[in-house]
């Protein structure tokens, strides 16, 4: 188990350094970061000011050696646009993302497991097709719609809750249920299928014919199996939330890390995306490689080197 | 059960308690930026948002008054040219900064020279590069001395270039004073979320002077990046005034009968600017015939009349009309497509030609434009790009034809827009000796007057041989609730401190 979590832990920092290389010479292919810090109305002696003193006319691998022995140090630079830490910047940010990405992958896993063992238990029956068009409906109805629709609806006709901001636990209501539904789909297709997979199986059958409380042989033995994948699947749903959050970040106005990073594309603020994009990554890892872990406490199987 | 009570539970509490209502009884008006700020340090952000801030935290030297354009003491009671390039100001006294220290002359001397200093990167340099260094001549008593003469000088000092307490600004730096701004100004900073928000309390030890006592009590600011957002924000009255607003939200929320709708101009202008000097190849721009033809082929009046609306006019000058020295009696050439097909058959294009346009906002405008082009021969190929990346390549001079536009950083002086693009500078597709040098000459001159014709002669040489296509003046739709009195003024500086209740 342990030489298991190291090997993993060996690929993670491997694909962290890919990450932070590609996207880094990326984001330089985007245009001139000086025209972009100056600001729309700055003149030209300000950007020719700005070349000098940000180092831009140095090569590129120069530039991200630089940053990359800054950031082995834990510095990831100064952002651009705010002339602040970017860690400090991050730091702030980051809270409201994962606040809101735990909320939403909690939702989307409330709503969806009951949701696909429902419809595992009758396949084709009404609540099957009741809980398909539930999640097809999550699956395609755009974010940035379903979110003011549901502003129009609870916030403006029926004063519910605040349409944006983020000062209260009521301010999260909204962009979980939004950022949450549009996850549900998937949970709950693979939650249908894994659980249809596992009631043929034959030591369901077993277990029937001892005439075991049908409810217990459902949750028990069935869910626990079938749940595995799910848990794979909500891990990295969870990574996509934290980057993935940018649309319902902006509708409701919640200054998080994925609204951050969405602002940050289109003022070129590059440090500030280098060290989002390695967040995100390093999330990502950490949320694939917790899930592998939990995988293979869960099911023995997987515990091979 | 035990769960269905636990939810209508909170749903219940939910409805109790209702948000802050942010009115005329608890004396605050709520209002969002549409985008973070990036310090509140106004000398190191580029935003109008900053503008904003500048004017409500903090005091220059002068002050332009907004409806009759005059120059009145701010800071500085009075202020005298003694040559070209020095300017003598007496300072007000008995002002006190927000922190409680006092006002004089060595918080103006460091203020100037801070900013003046390139080490110190302020952003806008424009604002501030034209000055060389201040000297302090007793207490009450400072000089401004010029590398060179500046007539806008004045507009400046009224405008961007506001004054720091010393002691503290040579303490915290921007960056402290980006996190706690202090100024002299009608409103101080009670709070600030670095992005996030803004809340202003009225300064009510606020001197005497032609800004006058804010008539709200409190501003609370919080960005709101999404303009739907904002709309049902103030739907909900926790947002009492919102500007900027699209023209056909704005119409919408006029019809409702229930919301006070302004539309003020701005002083944003948009243009057609086409390659004449070729620095993207010897295309069809580089002959008066073909811009004369453009220029021709457009209905810029029916443009403005079905997509920008509101107090928009179409313009002739290279400049917006609000500014100091943009002569409005320059002449242009009328809407006649015919025309413009005989002069680009003239020019050897009997049948037209395709060339690739690029544009960056109002992209129903681009698209309108392209339309008008297209009738007459002209094939466009649009390229509709970031503001960031389009400027780079346009500086770079690979752009043949653009639709574009310049706000000219609110300053009421021609000189803010022609001095970017037509002396030269690599945004200059026209690169005309003639107009340089009457820019630059102008632009030296102190005599108002000469000035003047120095501008129209070149305003009008730009129009003539069709650098440009002047489009129209942009306008700003503000949207309040009826409690609030606000009258807009026509260049887009939002001054709280003329908010005031009904």
């Amino acid at each position: 188990m342990l030489l298991y979590i190291l090997k993993r832990l060996g690929l993670a920092a491997l694909v962290a350094l890919t990450v932070s290389a590609i996207s880094f010479s990326l984001l330089f292919l985007a245009g001139d970061p000086a025209i972009s810090i100056a600001g729309e109305n700055a003149s030209s002696e300000d950007i020719a000011a700005i070349t000098e003193r940000y180092g831009f006319d140095r090569p590129l691998p120069v530039q991200y050696a630089d940053w990359l022995v800054s950031a082995a140090q834990g510095d990831l630079g100064r952002s651009w646009y705010f002339d602040l830490p970017t860690t400090q910047i991050i730091g702030d940010r980051l809270g409201v993302t994962m606040t809101l990405g735990l909320l939403a992958i909690s939702f989307a896993l409330i709503l969806a497991i009951p949701m696909g063992v429902a419809a595992a238990v009758r396949p084709n029956s009404l609540i099957d097709r009741a809980a398909l068009f539930i999640s097809v409906v999550g699956q395609a109805i755009p974010s940035f719609w379903f979110g003011l629709i549901l502003i129009v609806v609870f916030s403006i006709k029926l004063g519910l809750v605040p349409a944006s901001g983020s000062d209260s636990w009521k301010h999260f209501i909204l962009p979980t249920v939004v950022l949450g539904y549009y996850a549900t789909p998937a949970i709950m297709r693979l939650t249908r299928a894994g659980m249809i997979e596992v009631l043929s199986a034959d030591y369901i059958r077993t277990a029937r014919a001892k005439g075991l409380n049908p409810r217990k042989v459902l949750f028990k033995h069935a869910l626990r199996n079938a749940v595995i994948p799910v848990i794979s699947l909500a891990a990295v749903q969870m990574g996509f939330m934290l980057g993935g959050s940018i649309v319902v970040e902006s509708i409701f106005a919640l200054h998080g890390a994925g609204f951050l990073a969405w602002e940050s594309i289109s003022r070129n603020d590059l440090p500030v995306m280098q060290a989002l994009i390695l967040v995100f990554s390093m999330f990502y890892i950490l949320f694939t490689f917790l899930a592998d872990v939990l995988n293979a406490w869960m099911d023995p199987r997987l515990r091979v080197g | 059960m035990k769960i269905w009570k636990l939810l209508s539970g909170t749903a219940l509490c939910a409805c109790l308690s209702a948000p802050a209502f942010a009115d005329k009884a608890s004396d605050t008006v709520s209002m969002a930026f549409n985008k973070e700020l990036e310090t509140a340090d106004t000398y190191f952000n580029t935003a109008r948002e900053g503008l904003l801030l500048n004017h409500a935290v903090w005091d220059g030297l002068l002050y332009r008054d907004p409806q009759t354009g005059e120059y009145k003491g701010n800071l500085a009671t009075d202020w005298t040219w003694i040559d070209d390039v020095t300017l003598q100001l007496t300072l007000r006294e008995g002002v006190t900064f927000h922190n409680g220290e006092p006002f004089n002359a060595d918080d103006v001397v460091y203020t100037i020279n801070y900013v003046t200093d390139p080490e110190n990167g302020v952003k806008n340099k424009a604002n501030v590069g034209w000055i060389d260094h201040a000297e302090k001549i007793d207490d009450y008593t400072v000089r401004i001395i010029l590398p060179a003469p500046f007539p806008a000088a004045e507009e400046f000092l009224a405008g961007p270039v506001a004054m720091y307490p010393d002691e503290y600004y040579a303490e915290v730096g921007p960056t402290g004073m980006g996190l706690k701004p202090i100024g002299t100004g009608p409103f101080k900073l009670a709070e600030l979320e670095p992005g996030k928000s803004f809340t202003l309390e009225r300064n009510d030890d606020y001197f005497d002077g032609p800004k006058g006592m804010a008539g709200v009590g409190n501003v609370e600011i919080r960005t709101i990046p999404e303009v739907n957002t904002q709309i049902a924000e103030f739907f909900n009255g926790t947002l009492d005034f919102l500007w900027g607003v699209p023209a056909d939200q704005a119409e919408k929320l006029e019809a409702m009968g229930k919301y006070t709708v302004v539309n003020a101009p701005a002083m944003r202008v948009g243009y057609i600017t086409m390659d004449t000097a070729g620095r993207s190849g010897e295309g069809p721009m580089t002959d008066q015939r073909v811009r004369e033809a453009v220029y021709h082929a457009i209905d810029r009046q029916a443009i403005v009349d079905a997509l920008v609306k509101g107090s928009s006019e179409v313009i002739d000058t290279a400049c917006s009309p609000a500014q100091f020295a943009c002569d409005q009696s320059v002449t242009g050439y009328e809407y006649d497509p015919e025309k413009s097909k005989e002069l680009l058959a003239e020019a050897g294009y009997p049948d037209g030609f395709e060339i690739d346009f690029y544009a960056y906002r109002n992209r129903p405008y681009a698209e309108a434009i392209m339309g008008y082009l297209n009738e007459v021969g002209i094939t466009t190929n649009l390229n509709f790009m970031q503001y960031a990346a389009l400027r780079e390549k346009h500086r770079k001079g690979e752009v043949p034809m653009a639709f574009l536009t310049w706000g000219s950083n609110s300053v009421a002086d021609a000189s803010a827009i022609t001095a970017e693009f037509f002396t030269e500078g690599p945004q200059d597709d026209a690169r005309d000796p003639e107009v340089i040098d009457w820019i630059e000459t102008a632009d030296t001159t102190i005599d108002k007057e000469e000035r003047k014709a120095l501008y129209s002669k070149a305003l009008q040489k730009i129009t003539t041989e069709a650098y440009w296509v002047p489009l129209w003046t942009y306008n700003v739709n503000y949207v309040m609730s009826q409690e609030m009195d606000f009258t807009p003024t026509d260049d887009e500086l939002v001054r709280f401190f003329d908010f005031s209740w009904n």
